[in-house]
């Protein structure tokens, strides 16, 4: 299993993920996914891309540096991001019931491992 | 050339495939460099031709340069990717209003309120072209210059300043703060102020970085399943960052120092958000 994958699955074996990709900072296109049916991989790296790249700006602008770990809540669950190095951010989809203190440390580890 | 633009367009050298052409094309629309928006975008439309985003851009800076039929074929193309798109439907429903056909528009609107109902600026619009529509049936030669400004603030929330107001939209919360910003959807601060060490204040920037926000947020949930978003929150080394929405218009913005928890800095930007809320109401 490549590097990738091996993220992917530590991710999506957190309970409440429902899935999780691997997108180019750069342009938001997706290498690599592992997502549940009826989740579209190529927007959802379209979307949380030009979200992270936004909020990325915004840290820089307000003194903050480069963000870690990104979370978007909503009343259905949360969209949750950890850009990496090598201009790649690890995304994942959860579920309200998720356990999102967990993701945050399986997805910080894993986008730590891409630089 | 400001900072940004200058990153934004080096940016866009290295990696011509970047999707950053749509803030560069949004943030020279905004300065009023039309002429090089209009490139900027043209550029990434052709990249892009599936990218709603890439139409809707074009088609604002067209009608800016007041060419509304092209800008009328654009929001029409970003309609055809995504017909539930709100700002287009907006836009076609302000061409309409120009061109006098205020019926056409109210529909539009009335899609667009449809589509999203917790824009609260589309049913003031809709409110205010009734009105008029009724009072056409009895004065049809009723001037229409200052209702066109309002026809188009669907999209501008009303009364918006630069934090010029005398009040904060903070109350007490801001005292000693050097991090909470409420912003408009176009990217106007309206009040609070961000200071950091190294720029000094820095609200202004930051604010027109977040003009969209709330609704690529909303778009990101709505085509996940995830309902309505409720905050963003971002750790970075030096602080934490959360984002939220006091009304569908505006954007909150709280920063803290990283020792405080996350969980804490959530309760602060809800107790700010809250206050946000009712100065807003008492301005309107």
């Amino acid at each position: 299993m490549n590097p990738a994958q091996t993220a992917l699955d530590r991710v999506t074996r957190v309970p409440g993920v429902r899935g999780a990709l691997i997108l180019s900072a750069a342009d938001g296109l997706v290498i690599a996914e592992q997502l549940m049916d009826g989740i579209d991989g190529r927007a959802a790296a379209a979307l949380a891309g030009s979200l992270v790249g936004r909020l990325t700006r915004t840290a820089r602008s307000a003194g903050l540096g480069e963000p870690a770990f990104l979370q978007l809540r909503s009343e259905g669950g949360s969209i949750l991001a950890a850009p990496g190095g090598q201009e790649v951010v690890l995304v994942a989809v959860t579920g309200p019931e998720a356990n999102v203190g967990l993701a945050r440390l399986e997805m910080l580890d894993a986008a730590g491992r891409f630089d | 050339m400001t900072d940004n633009i200058r990153s934004l367009t080096s940016r866009l050298a290295e990696e011509p495939s970047s999707l950053a052409f749509l803030e560069l094309g949004e943030t020279l629309r905004q300065r009023g460099q039309l002429e090089a928006a209009i490139k900027v975008a043209r550029g990434g439309l052709n990249r892009y031709p599936g990218l709603a985003d890439a139409h809707d851009l074009v088609a604002r800076i067209l009608s800016d340069q007041d060419d509304l039929a092209g800008a009328f074929d654009a929001w029409s193309d970003a309609l055809r990717l995504d017909p539930l798109r709100t700002s287009a439907l907006k836009g076609i429903a302000f061409l309409y209003y120009r061109a006098g056909d205020v019926l056409a528009a109210v529909e539009h609107l009335e899609r667009a309120a449809e589509s999203d109902p917790d824009d609260e600026s589309i049913p003031r619009a809709l409110a205010r072209l009734r009105s008029e529509a009724r009072r056409s049936a009895s004065a049809p030669q009723a001037t229409k210059t200052s209702e066109t400004v309002e026809a188009r603030s669907a999209s501008v929330p009303e009364e918006s300043t630069n934090g010029a107001g005398s009040e904060s939209p903070f109350g007490a919360l801001e005292e000693g703060e050097q991090g909470l910003l409420l912003v408009d959807s176009n990217g106007l601060r309206l009040g609070g102020t961000l200071t950091t060490s190294a720029e000094g204040e820095m609200g202004d920037r930051v604010a027109a970085q977040l003009a969209g926000l709330s609704r690529e947020a909303a778009r990101a949930t709505r085509l996940l399943g995830l309902g309505a978003w409720h905050s963003i929150s971002v750790e970075t080394p030096e602080g934490q960052l959360v984002l939220s929405a006091p009304t569908a218009e505006t954007v909150l913005l709280a920063i803290r120092d990283r020792s405080l928890p996350m969980a804490r800095v959530g309760l602060l930007a809800e107790r700010a958000a809250r206050a946000a809320r009712t100065w807003l109401e008492r301005e309107a």
